[in-house]
């Protein structure tokens, strides 16, 4: 199977194929790539980065992201998620805005200083 | 009235590099039209940036903010937001005139950094015909409403162009609610990283249609429909296979043009290939004082280089001021090379060139001559017009010197 590996703007394009040892992964030119490849084939996963709104005329919305991946089939309910928060102080960078979002472990930080 | 050493026009990445390289040898003004530090990058919510810089993946807003954070404790480095350049004369020094919610002031510097970006190429630009409805818009604008203002411009979407910002707000808008309904490429190949085609439309279940373009749009107040067809590699309609396309939006991500109303007032040279000033390695353009960085200067597609060229100038004003003596880079078989004059009053032992080519080639040459004889060769494989490249050569020419950069297919 053709895998597009996304971790980094080069885009490999990665065979990979089920071996009675495992899957079998080439065309990459990272390890990182052999790493993607057998996820995307098991259990996908994404980093999401989205807004959330604010109660700030002057910013009605801030740029977040995920701290890490979530399974690729919950970024809509993660979006749906997001669109009932808003932030009601003004954060830095870095801060945490939700944690372990959809018991997932992994948190929402803030992008930019509000 | 202080006489700034710089004043950089434009507050985005390019400025903000080029004001920190400067205020290492004195006073900087750092001129913003926009309520906040940042340019193109505080809509710039996904991540891809910084892997060069930083070796990381940073989303747009956190590598300016890195910048900024530095820009703002800096004192040498004034900071005037919400002020708009609108004129600049020169006399001896730079006189920067600009508006803002005090007035028109006048500022006074010693050298000048553009770094006012660029705009988008738009609708018009590219001959769609029909109505003029509310619901057409540049990739930028909708990137604009969506992560700035926070509001959907509209639920059925058609995206013309498969650059990476078209890709970009195809699944953007997809996460926010809307229909993409599918990205058209006049082209035969996408513009954008294969990276991009897969995470933004792939992972989205969003179509992609080669060889296709929007050709009218219909509808009064708003959108209505778009009328899609395939055109040929001549992009000439090939009649019979239009289609209409019932949608409440028209999203066009067709290029990107250097902005260069300020550089052309000061009778700056403009390279017709790049569409922005002519320059020598200095970022210096062919008015002695006046540098141009980031995408005012060529549109870059990695904003890692967009802080490098800034940099490179905010560092070279800070040398004593040398007659140039410039010799011109004659260039063959590349959409364009950048710089393209070296001053050999200041040239280094190796001298960093970006680069397009003119078309997609497999296996590639560049060599450089100088009064005929090849002084430099490289091999490529791969390279591609909407990919820049870089690349650092020794050279070391002489005076009245022809020197000539050659990029050609690989005999095999
Ligand atoms: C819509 C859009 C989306 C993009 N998305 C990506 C992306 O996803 N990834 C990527 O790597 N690159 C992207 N780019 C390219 C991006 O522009 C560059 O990476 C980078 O932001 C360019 O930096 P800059 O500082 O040269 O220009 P900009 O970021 O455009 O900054 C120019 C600044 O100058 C200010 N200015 C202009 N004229 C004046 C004036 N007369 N007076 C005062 N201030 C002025 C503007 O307000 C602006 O803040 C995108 C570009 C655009 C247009």
């Amino acid at each position: 199977m053709e895998v597009v590996c996304i971790v980094c703007p080069n885009g490999c394009l990665l065979q990979a194929e089920q071996t009675p040892e495992g899957i079998k992964v080439s065309g990459n030119k990272c390890k990182r790539g052999a790493a993607f490849a057998i996820e995307e084939l098991t259990a996908p996963k994404r980093s999401l980065t989205t807004t959330v709104a604010t109660c700030f005329k002057d910013m009605p919305v801030v740029p977040v992201r995920t701290d890490g991946e979530i399974p690729k089939e919950k970024i809509f309910e993660l979006m749906s998620f997001l669109k009932t928060l808003r932030a009601e102080r003004r954060y830095k960078m870095g801060e945490i805005l939700a944690s372990d979002i959809l018991g997932t472990g992994v948190n929402i930080i803030v992008t930019c200083d509000m | 009235m202080t006489i700034y050493k710089a004043a950089v026009i434009g507050g985005g990445p390019a400025g903000l590099a080029a004001a920190l390289a400067a205020s290492k040898g004195g006073k900087v003004l750092l001129i913003e039209r926009e309520a906040r530090l940042g340019g193109i990058l505080k809509q710039c919510v996904h991540d891809g940036f910084g892997v060069i810089r930083f070796g990381e993946k940073l989303s747009g807003c956190e590598y300016a903010q890195r910048f900024i954070d530095e820009v703002r404790s800096n004192k040498e480095i004034d900071i005037r937001l919400l002020t708009y350049v609108i004129g600049i004369k020169k006399n001896k020094t730079f006189h920067i005139t600009a508006t803002s919610s005090s007035g028109i002031e006048t500022y006074e510097a010693e050298n000048l950094i553009l770094a006012n970006g660029c705009r988008e190429r738009t609708a018009r630009q590219v001959n769609i015909h029909g109505t003029r409805p509310a619901g057409v818009m540049t990739a930028g604008v909708a990137q604009n409403f969506v992560n700035l203002l926070g509001v959907l411009p509209g639920k059925r979407c058609v995206i013309l162009g498969s650059g990476d910002i078209g890709l970009i707000m195809a699944r953007r808008l997809t996460l926010e609610g809307a229909e993409v309904l599918g990205v058209y490429e006049a082209k035969n190949t996408p513009s954008g990283l294969t990276r991009n085609i897969s995470q933004c439309l792939n992972d989205f279940n969003i179509p992609l249609h080669l060889s296709a373009t929007v050709k009218r749009v219909f509808g009064n107040k708003r959108v209505e429909a778009v009328e899609i067809c395939k055109v040929t590699e001549k992009m000439e309609y090939i009649r019979g296979t239009e289609e209409i396309l019932p949608c409440d939006t028209l999203i066009v991500s067709v290029g990107l043009i250097p902005e260069n109303e300020l550089a052309e007032s000061l009778s700056v040279e403009i390279d017709p290939r790049t569409r922005g000033p002519v320059v020598d390695q200095n970022m210096q353009t062919m008015q002695d004082g006046v540098y141009s960085v980031g995408n005012a200067l060529h549109v870059h597609d990695l904003v890692d280089y967009v802080s490098e060229t800034a940099e490179t100038a905010g560092k070279a004003l800070l040398q004593p001021a040398a007659p140039r003596e410039l010799v011109k880079v004659d260039a063959k078989g590349f959409l364009y090379l950048v710089p393209q004059r070296l001053d050999l009053a200041s040239i280094k032992d190796s001298t960093v060139f970006y680069f397009r080519t003119a078309v997609p080639r497999k296996a590639a040459t560049l060599t450089v001559r100088a009064n005929g004889q090849t002084i430099y060769a490289r091999n490529y494989t791969n390279l591609k017009p909407p990919e820049m490249e870089k690349i650092s050569i020794p050279l070391k020419p002489r005076t009245g010197e022809k020197l000539e950069f050659i990029l050609s297919d690989k005999e095999v």
